[in-house]
């Protein structure tokens, strides 16, 4: 018996290994595309250079992360760079307005901005029983109209908004920016719900058998509603953070960010059809492909090679993936083997 | 089992109707503590419909369910289970990506400080529940690439953690070995001796009189029957179930043998199978034996072209196989009818039609399109044929009951006029009536020429239908008998890799 679990052990090992391979390769390939970029350009490892880098994938790296709670339950949420887009010029229109208006609050109602269009996307995905691709897309489509027919062609400008809030977008603590404070910690603590609480246990199982997680009592709708809230809260998040690092917002906000958000995630291991996947994988994934952008336009690199790239990388990831399922799959077909005989 | 203990579980006059179709009328069974039912009938005689209801899965439209004597409703599993009742289903319902550990605690993970999950006690837990049941799992490995028999044991791991008091098992043998089957039984003496109730379902006739003291007999959505075992006998039991007598159970008629249709020469496949060599002659019947395991499917899936073999080779008909193809095995004559009709065999969602004529596409096919009626006309000769039981052609074939679904892949396959036919569990989870129609169609196969190799875990159907017995223990042919030389006791040493004494 002691023999037979430490082999089940191993196994369960294994799987584990596979996993963080998966993250060790992606930080590998970020010090290599770092360092050889550097190569080429030395500018590009100066200190400002490496933290415009941080800066412009943590708002990325915080939708990535929204993006994983949906996913990781079999769905997909593609209108997270339309609700950007409306939080972020909610944000701007806000201050514009009030300047003196406490910032928490700004934060607060960004938020709950987002959170009312994930509400809005996961009742439909539940309740309404429309796959979320469909629901998704409709909304990618009406929440950016909402923004066009508010903005009504205004644009926010930075010399409009207070200090204190641009600020944001642009000072340290300690060396680190605050808006990569902002990302780590939200990556921390989801990747933590995700990993040792029951809700977050519960999307792996419902994005991993839906008709299992049903008759085994988990209450499936009410779960796969808070991932879309919650997803649809860190795109208000990611939009008023937006707002603070650029100062110019515009009806436009955020346009084409819902696919490399998926790409990140994809990247960083998030099973499409749901199941698998961290949230450190997904924010690893969305400084790499933060990354590639940035040192190809440091190497000036045609815009046209640039999306070619991330495409390369999209196909690299999955099939790297498929490559060691197969030999996963391979070392435990011939460990049983042994172990039978 | 005491007869007058108040049941734990009961249903009153329970009835449920799908549209049209009334699934189930007059169900009444009563569970008390220590008893284990058995429940039995052909398939489509109501019995997942009775145990959906109890399980809290659907609602009856009428009828009262009483628990402890008093009157209750489920509204959902959750509501079954709260009063201790665990249904393990036929088809197992686990998470695939995640651990065994937390398929079974699910929903109900032990927690530590701060709410969070403690992974420390839920291992400890679940390796308590495996070491209960003699199992050689661990609960940290993920459930992916289990066999069916280790998730039918997850599944089990996952009722005794909550404590039931009722567990229905729907087939819970269907896709084991002897000593699986064994350990399962083990549990279920178990079980009853602390005074829970067990419903039993199974098509294994013997299975049923050796661990049940009482039956309930189903038929055409309706219990007809019940009785403690002691008073039954299984051919009683088989006439109440059919409603008539069965002509003999394997109806293997003598036929011709003539030349190889199949040689596998030392066909190996790393970790799975070794060295694996035989033939099949035209209007044989030869059936591989084994505990599941063995890599019998696996040996059937490779011959196919499904599972790359790493050595050896296979000829049909005198012409070598390319490695990994199956169409090239298609196109040499062989039809191959996967032991999982479900997920291997069928497109639950296509029409029973559409399912039929799969591998007749292209003969069907003018200008890139599909004839209807050619199709409908095809498939309504093999559905006079195989006497299939169906509502309408346009239906999904998953409207059907398990043993019409297996016609409909034979259908799809006898459409290709084979040369080889390779049938993994041709009959599992298969009424009694329907059952005997395969292995009359199988011996009516062997009588025109065609080369049968039949993979069966019951060892009554080897024995009434194979000309020949070969015999796997893990991953290598360690036996071949005669239909003369095989009996229960030769066939089950093999098997086990006991040595002949």
């Amino acid at each position: 018996m002691q023999a037979a679990s430490s082999e089940g052990a191993r196994a369960g090992a294994v799987a584990e290994r596979v996993l963080r391979i998966r993250e060790l390769g992606l930080v590998a390939a970020l010090a290599l595309l770092i360092v050889g970029t550097a190569i080429l350009e030395p500018r590009f490892i100066e200190a400002s250079s490496l933290r415009n880098l941080a800066l412009n994938a943590s708002i990325l790296a915080i939708l990535a992360v929204g993006q994983t709670l949906v996913i990781v339950t079999r769905n997909v949420d593609l209108s997270t760079g339309s609700v950007l887009g409306l939080s972020a010029f909610l944000a701007g229109d806000l201050l514009q307005g009030h300047p003196g208006m406490a910032l928490p609050l700004v934060f607060l109602l960004g938020i709950a901005l987002g959170a009312a269009c994930g509400l809005f996307n996961g009742i439909l995905v539940t309740w309404g029983q429309v796959p979320a691709l469909v629901v998704t897309l409709g909304t990618l489509y009406a929440f950016r109209g909402l923004a066009f027919l508010w903005t009504d062609g205004r644009q926010v400008n930075a010399e409009t908004l207070p200090d204190p809030f641009l600020n944001l977008g642009s000072d340290s603590i300690a060396g680190v920016p605050i808006l990569v404070l902002i990302a780590i910690v939200i990556v921390l603590i989801v990747g933590q719900w995700l990993r040792d609480y029951r809700p977050g246990r519960e999307l792996y199982a419902i994005g991993s058998n839906p008709e299992g997680a049903r008759l085994a009592g988990l209450r499936a709708d009410r779960r796969v509603l808070i991932a879309f809230v919650l997803a649809g809260a860190l795109s208000g998040l990611g939009g008023v953070l937006f707002t603070a690092r650029f100062g110019t917002v515009d009806a436009t906000a955020g346009v084409g960010y819902e696919l490399t958000v998926i790409a990140a995630a994809v990247v960083g291991g998030v099973a499409i059809f749901g199941g698998t996947g961290t949230v450190y994988g997904a924010a690893l994934g969305a400084l790499l492909l933060g990354t590639i952008t940035s040192s190809l336009i440091v190497l000036r690199v045609e815009a046209f090679w640039q999306q070619a790239a991330i495409g390369a990388l999209l196909l690299l990831a999955i099939a790297l993936d498929r490559l060691l399922a197969v030999r996963v799959d391979a070392r435990l077909r011939r460990r049983s083997a042994r172990r039978a005989n | 089992m005491n007869e007058s203990a108040v049941p734990l579980l009961e249903l009153r006059d329970g009835s449920k109707s799908y549209g049209a179709v009334r699934a189930l009328r007059h169900g009444n069974i009563s569970l008390r503590p220590g008893e284990v039912r058995a429940l039995v009938g052909e398939n489509g005689a109501g019995k997942s419909t009775l145990v959906k209801v109890l399980g809290g899965v659907v609602r009856p439209d009428e009828g009262e369910l009483l628990v402890d004597g008093q009157e209750a409703s489920f509204h959902s599993p959750v509501d079954a289970r709260k009063v201790g009742v665990a249904v393990i289903y036929q088809e197992p319902t686990l998470f695939p990506d995640l651990s065994v550990a937390e398929n079974v605690v699910m929903g109900r993970h032990p927690r530590g400080a701060l709410r969070r999950i403690d992974r420390g006690a839920m291992h400890e837990e679940v390796q308590g529940l495996l070491d209960r049941l003699g199992v050689r799992l661990s609960p940290e490995s993920p459930v992916r690439g289990l066999s069916i028999a280790d998730q039918q044991i997850v599944e089990i791991a996952k009722a005794l953690s909550f404590d039931a008091r009722i567990l229905i098992m729907d087939e819970p043998t269907a896709a084991l070995s002897g000593p699986e089957v064994e350990r399962l039984f083990g549990v279920v003496h178990t079980l009853r001796d602390q005074g829970s109730a067990v419903l039993f379902i199974s098509h294994r006739l013997d299975e049923v009189f050796a661990i049940c003291n009482t039956v309930t007999v189903m038929r055409d959505g309706a219990v007809v029957h019940e009785a403690p075992i002691a008073d039954t006998t299984p051919d009683d039991m088989v006439r109440r179930m059919v409603g008539r007598e069965l002509s003999a159970l394997f109806p293997k008629q003598a036929a011709q043998i003539g030349p190889p249709v199949l040689d596998v020469h030392r066909l190996t496949r790393e970790g799975v199978f070794f060295d694996v060599s035989f033939q099949v002659r035209a209007g044989e019947i030869v059936a591989l034996a084994g505990l599941v395991g063995a890599g019998r499917s696996e040996v059937a899936r490779a011959i196919f072209g499904i599972d790359r073999a790493d050595a050896g080779h296979v000829d049909v008909s005198g012409r070598r196989l390319p490695v990994g193809r199956p169409q090239a095995a298609m196109g040499a004559g062989i039809a191959f009818v996967p032991e999982d009709r479900r997920v291997q065999g069928l497109v639950m969602d296509l029409s029973i039609a559409r399912n039929a004529t799969l591998t007749r596409l292209r003969a069907l096919t003018r200008l890139g399109l599909i004839r209807l009626g050619a199709e409908n006309r095809l498939t309504r000769e093999w559905a006079d044929r195989l006497r299939l039981r169906f509502h309408r052609l346009e239906d999904p074939v998953g409207f059907l009951s398990g043993g019409n679904q297996q016609k409909v892949v034979l259908a799809k396959w006898l459409a290709t006029e084979p040369k080889l036919l390779i049938l993994d569990e041709p009959t599992r989870g298969i009424d009694v009536g329907t059952k005997s129609e395969v292995h009359g169609l199988m011996s009516e196969l062997a009588g025109r020429g065609v080369a049968v190799l039949m993979i069966s875990s019951e060892l009554p159907e080897v024995l009434g239908m194979a000309d020949r017995v070969l015999v796997m223990h893990e991953g290598r042919l360690t036996e071949e008998l005669s239909r003369d030389d095989a009996d229960e006791e030769r066939v089950m040493r093999a098997a086990t890799g006991v040595e002949a004494a």
